[in-house]
């Protein structure tokens, strides 16, 4: 049987296409987290008249499927608009690596879910969003659930660290169940802010904690 | 360079001296172990049989009668938990810490379906059993305390001598998993004062499929395997020969000065790793196995070093969950109140007598390179 992963897999995982970081970049977006194992952040650079994809570049922690997927998805993404990038699916990711091991699957969907993310986050900023819907709490707690508790691994809504969602006036305030000494305390409020800022009408998030 | 295996802690290479001796006992002496009315053939195989157990029984302090073949430490695991509840009238509490190999949770926690309550017994950070709190929560319904001797992951040693001491206030029983110290830390049962320890012949270059449990004398237990009167009339089934030779023999070459060999060449690759930034030992540094090396490196994940490593040359293992078959981190870092980014970034180099001191400088470099390139795509690192 051998080693359960792909040549191509294996091929990506030890030379991986655009690693690292962008500074300034036009978007980028974290899916995933340590605490369930893997996570991956793009950054994209995106041409403002073209709205092609000019650059983009990946960094991940975790297992080799991570890592390659995350790189195939760059490579896929490279040079298409955004409209393009948008459709790109995790199928077609893991395909263009000749096949993932059933359980490796969740990690092509986290790279895709990351470019998507950070589309997305562009679309919102650059006012390219064509149903202008006002971000109402089914929205935010939706992009909540790409948001992992550091201490079980679940998703915060999922896990109930955030109690309380609301939306007023461009400001949105989430309440969540740990004290603001918590030694992840920092991490869950950057976390939910990264994931939520992005929204077009969006202006301050503001996340509160439990008083200790 | 040749393939530089650390993984000794999962199993070990059968020493060429005991595959030797192993084979007349497939090819010269194979008949059953008999009575002593039997035929040539049947007396010479149960005399080999009898001189193995020994062997062992001499090594560890065991009188007659009290050391039972199996097929490896998980069945023993199985004969000391299951054996004792099942033959217990009363008591219905069963004890064991969180860093127990799966053959002892899972047995314990079958039980669970049978009237018997498992409780967890809490510890620390290095994977020591929290003594204060065993004392407070045994009582006279406690049937048994199963902690091993010696954790496989994390190298963590228990004080067993403390546990038995607290069991023998109330007349629990003890069973200490010794699976992974047989050969590599001295034992003797009587000074321990357990009633049953679990021994394996695979992880000292021995053979794997073969085991044993001691049982003292007099210790409540139900026979495991039903089949003929073999083992004491406590375990069914053809006796193992050349499996029980094997592990004599293994068991004989695993000298002090062997140990402490493997020991310096543990401590070197320890010193070396642990001379790479932001890289914890895992268990304990004081009371630890021989033979064991655990550490976590921050802000990568442990499949992709272990795969690094393999395509290197390299055969080292992790706690990450992408690395294992339940994707669950493992259960044992997570009992020591390790983090999940802490096991999936823990990597274990467990050593055997096979392994040379010229290869550790290899596997450091080797291992400082992968974790730098690792490092170098983590979004973790630098903060945040």
């Amino acid at each position: 049987m051998g080693i359960p992963y792909s040549q191509k897999v294996i091929e990506h995982f030890v030379n991986p296409r655009n690693v690292g970081k962008i500074e300034n970049p036009d978007a980028k977006a974290t899916e995933g987290s340590p605490a369930c194992g893997d996570m991956v952040r793009i950054y994209l650079k995106i041409d403002e008249k073209t709205k092609r994809i000019e650059d983009i570049k990946f960094e991940s922690y975790g297992c080799a499927s991570n890592i390659a997927t995350a790189s195939i998805t760059t490579e896929l993404a490279k040079g298409k608009t955004i409209d393009e990038a948008k459709k790109i699916t995790w199928k077609e990711a893991a395909d263009a690596l000749g096949g993932l091991p059933p359980v490796k699957v969740h990690c092509a969907v986290l790279a895709v879910d990351a470019l998507k993310t950070a589309i997305e986050n562009y679309e919102n900023q650059h006012g390219l969003i064509v149903n202008k819907k006002p971000t109402d709490e089914k929205k935010v707690r939706e992009r909540l659930e790409h948001v992992i508790d550091p201490r079980t691994g679940l998703d915060v809504i999922r896990s109930k660290l955030v109690q309380e969602i609301d939306v007023k006036d461009g400001i949105v305030t989430i309440k969540v169940d740990m004290e603001k000494e918590h030694q992840f305390a920092g991490n869950v409020e950057s976390e939910l802010k990264e994931r939520i800022e992005p929204l077009w009408d969006v202006k301050e998030v503001r996340v509160v904690f439990n008083k200790s | 360079m040749n393939y530089v295996y650390l993984d000794n802690g999962a199993s070990t290479r059968v020493d060429p001296i005991v595959l030797k001796e192993m084979i007349k006992y497939m090819d010269e002496v194979y008949g059953v172990a008999s009575s002593q009315f039997s035929h040539q053939p049947g007396i010479m195989a149960r005399d080999s049989l009898e001189k193995a157990r020994e062997i062992i029984k001499a090594g560890l302090n065991i009188r007659e009668g009290e050391l039972v073949f199996t097929s490896g430490g998980t069945e023993a695991n199985n004969m000391a938990i299951k054996g004792v509840a099942f033959k217990s009238e009363k008591r219905r509490k069963i004890l064991v810490s969180g860093v127990e190999h799966y053959s002892v949770l899972h047995s314990a926690r079958s039980l669970e379906t049978h009237g018997f309550e498992v409780i967890t017994i809490p510890v620390d950070g290095d994977g020591v059993i929290d003594l204060e709190w065993l004392e407070k929560n045994i009582d006279d319904n406690t049937l048994l305390v199963s902690v091993q001797h010696s954790n496989h992951e994390v190298g963590t040693v228990q004080p067993i001598e403390e546990i038995v001491k607290f069991a023998k206030r109330v007349g629990a029983i003890v069973h200490t998993d010794a699976a992974y110290s047989f050969g590599w830390i001295p034992i003797d049962v009587e000074k321990l004062g357990v009633d049953l320890l679990t021994i394996t012949g695979h992880k000292i270059h021995g053979p794997k499929g073969i085991g044993g449990l001691y049982i003292k004398k007099g210790t409540p237990i139900k026979k495991w395997m039903d089949g003929g009167y073999n083992e004491f009339d406590m375990r069914g089934g053809t006796e193992n020969i050349p499996g029980a030779v094997g592990m004599a023999k293994a068991f004989e070459l695993m000298t002090e000065e062997e140990v402490e060999r493997v020991r310096s060449m543990r401590d070197y690759l320890k010193e070396k790793l642990l001379s790479i930034e932001d890289t914890h030992l895992n268990g304990s540094e004081k009371n630890r196995h021989p033979a064991n090396l655990n550490v976590t490196f921050d802000y990568i994940e442990g499949e992709s070093v272990v795969l690094h490593l393999d395509m290197r040359g390299i055969g080292v293992i992790t706690g990450s969950a992408c690395f294992s078959r339940s994707l669950e981190p493992s259960h044992i870092l997570m009992a020591m109140g390790k983090t999940h980014e802490h096991a999936h970034g823990s990597v274990r180099y467990s050593f055997g007598r096979f392994n040379k001191k010229e290869e550790l400088d290899y596997v450091f470099e080797q291992t400082e390179v992968v974790v730098r390139k690792l490092r170098e795509m983590s979004p973790l690192k630098g903060g945040k």
